[in-house]
């Protein structure tokens, strides 16, 4: 996919995200927004995923460590056609297979449940570990908010990568800055992330994780780099793309009434057509 | 009992795990940091690139033999049951129990017999922790013949599995030629009809003991070891509660949500039977030789008699 194609398919995936947190009346549309990009492109360049076999063997795997930001996934998922996205309304109601948090028993795509935070990171390095074992090329992706890494399992998990020399594994974390309680630095700041990840022997990157360019060059140096692994830092906006939304702490985890709806999908029309334009 | 072969149920652990790898490339052993305790040291050696040291960090090994089973591999996490069940109780709960994955957990130095390492290391809280999580399977077996067989059937068997050990020797009392284990069924080691000990573990051995003697008292004790906690062989508790009457729980465990509190939950809807429960008392260990602990938590042989003899 080229750029233009990235940034419409990233609209049409934002579009999802509102639609289904806006039919569960809950949910956390502001990281999956600030993550939306980093979805787009994971699922639509960078990994061999099989919509229609979802668990062939040699497939990539992604790990959504975040995972209260769901919705981003699954709205993902849907567009890449693992599921109808006229599903996405179901998120979160009684007897949907779309549940709150990633299932990786029910819903197709989904490689682990998650949930938990700090956990996803941990089974990601046993995915990767895995493939090294069994001199399989497929490679594992994880994503992992800001807040979250103020998780010690995060910590270990990262210390074992690094000591297996895990480059088939790479980490991403979306740095939008806010966390449930308020800033990340107000509330108990894991700055400098980058210097932190490399004291670990990461190799580190740092990007814009909404702009595409970056994001394309990140993960093609990921590929390069030879006996440890990456750590992508993706400075993002929260709520990315929803005018109201944007930076705003009070989009963690709740969702928009009827009338932010409209407005919401107002904004995300207004970008399609401008795309369009292009 | 001198002359009775005595070993510790870790011991089989790794003994088992290590025949287990000769026949299956998928098994892999994680430890974190205590290969010579759990004594999965003999597989570390014969496959070292199946074994996985994730260093002192229980909760990230659990995440990681969750990947590892996402990934189509048979991981058999290994720690002390303090650890394991207790440090990464959600780790299990949530990386492993709620997506069913395929994950082995080998715990040791379970229970007062741990010994002198006292009570921060005596868990006497694992099985009720894994009993509340759904799909889990509790095997906690009463020698080493038992426990090589628990092995096995934990492989044989797909979705996640406690295995509870020992560090302490204990007395062999199955005969390894002709012993089969089968999972979820208890096992009449002796018939009765006065009252019947439902015990697991450790004190399966004295509670045969007991029993011998109950028995040159006129009292006819039936003992049933129960190696699987989780799923429960409920009829047969049942049967045996409606025949004898009278029930008594032996585990190294706190008598607060281990076999005990199974034993009460099966009969107090289908058999309400008068029950002792014969356990860790709500009460930490302490420091001191595994058999002086034994004795001082009334888990001997001389203890569990003197006790059924009053309750009878």
């Amino acid at each position: 996919m080229n750029k233009l194609e990235l940034m419409k398919t990233a609209n049409e995936i934002r579009k999802g995200i509102v639609e289904a947190v806006h039919s569960a009346k809950s949910g956390h549309p502001g990281g999956s927004l600030s993550a939306a990009d980093i979805f787009t492109y994971l699922y639509f360049e960078e990994m061999n995923v099989d919509p229609k076999d979802p668990k062939k063997e040699d497939r990539d795997r992604f790990v959504l460590s975040k995972g209260h930001t769901a919705p981003g996934l699954y709205s993902t998922l849907a567009h890449r056609g693992f599921f109808p996205v006229e599903d996405l309304k179901t998120l979160r109601h009684v007897g949907s297979y779309l549940q709150g948090h990633p299932d990786m028993k029910h819903i197709p795509g989904v490689d682990m449940s998650s949930g938990s935070l700090g956990q996803g990171i941990s089974a990601a390095v046993g995915m990767a570990l895995s493939a090294k074992l069994s001199k399989a090329d497929y490679r594992v992706y994880t994503l992992l908010g800001d807040g979250e890494i103020q998780e010690g399992q995060v910590w270990e998990a990262s210390m074992l990568a690094a000591s297996r020399k895990l480059d088939n594994l790479v980490v991403i974390v979306d740095n939008n800055n806010l966390q449930i309680d308020g800033t990340i630095e107000e509330v108990n700041s894991p700055y400098p992330i980058d210097k932190k990840f490399e004291a670990f022997n990461f190799h580190v990157i740092n990007i814009d994780g909404n702009d595409f360019d970056q994001i394309d060059a990140a993960f093609k140096e990921a590929k390069t780099v030879k006996g440890q692994p990456t750590a992508i830092i993706a400075k993002t906006i929260k709520g990315k793309g929803v005018s109201f939304m944007e930076d705003q702490v009070s989009w963690h985890g709740a969702a928009p009434n009827d009338e932010q709806f409209a407005v919401a999908m107002e904004d995300l029309k207004k970008a399609g057509e401008a795309l369009c334009q292009m | 009992m001198s002359d009775v072969k005595k070993i510790a149920t870790r011991e089989s652990y790794g003994k088992a795990l290590l025949e287990l790898g000769k026949l299956h490339d998928d098994v892999v052993v994680l430890d974190a940091d205590l290969a010579c305790a759990t004594k999965t040291g003999v597989f570390q050696k014969e496959f070292p690139e199946r074994h996985i040291d994730c260093g002192i960090a229980e909760s990230n090994m659990i995440g990681v033999a969750a990947g590892f089973a996402a990934s189509g591999k048979v991981p058999f996490a290994s720690s002390f049951a303090m650890f394991a069940a207790g440090r990464a109780f959600e780790q299990i709960r949530n990386s492993v129990g709620y997506p069913h994955l395929n994950v082995k957990i080998g715990a040791t130095h379970a229970g007062i017999s741990v010994g002198e390492d006292g009570a921060t290391h005596q868990c006497n809280e694992d099985i009720a922790l894994m009993r509340t999580i759904p799909g889990m399977v509790i095997i906690n077996p009463s020698d080493g013949v038992e426990a090589e067989a628990a092995v096995r059937a934990a492989y044989e068997h797909v979705g996640p599995v406690y295995m509870r050990f020992g560090r302490f020797a204990i007395p062999v009392i199955n005969d390894p030629e002709d012993y089969k284990f089968e999972l979820g069924k208890g096992v009449v080691l002796r018939e009765g009809k006065d009252v019947t000990i439902i015990a697991s573990g450790l004190p399966v051995a004295a509670c045969l003991e007991a029993a011998e003697r109950l028995a040159e008292d006129g009292i006819d004790a039936k003992v049933v070891n129960i190696h699987t906690i989780k799923p429960l062989d409920e009829e047969l508790i049942i049967a045996s509660a409606k025949e004898t009457g009278k029930v008594v729980t032996v585990e190294e465990h706190s008598v607060i949500g281990g076999l005990g509190s199974a034993v009460c939950d099966v009969l107090s809807e289908n058999a309400p039977t008068k029950v002792m429960k014969i356990g860790v008392n709500d009460t930490f260990g302490e420091s001191g030789p595994a058999a002086e602990l034994i004795k001082k938590y009334g888990l001997d042989a001389d203890s569990i008699y003197n006790k059924i003899k009053n309750f009878v």
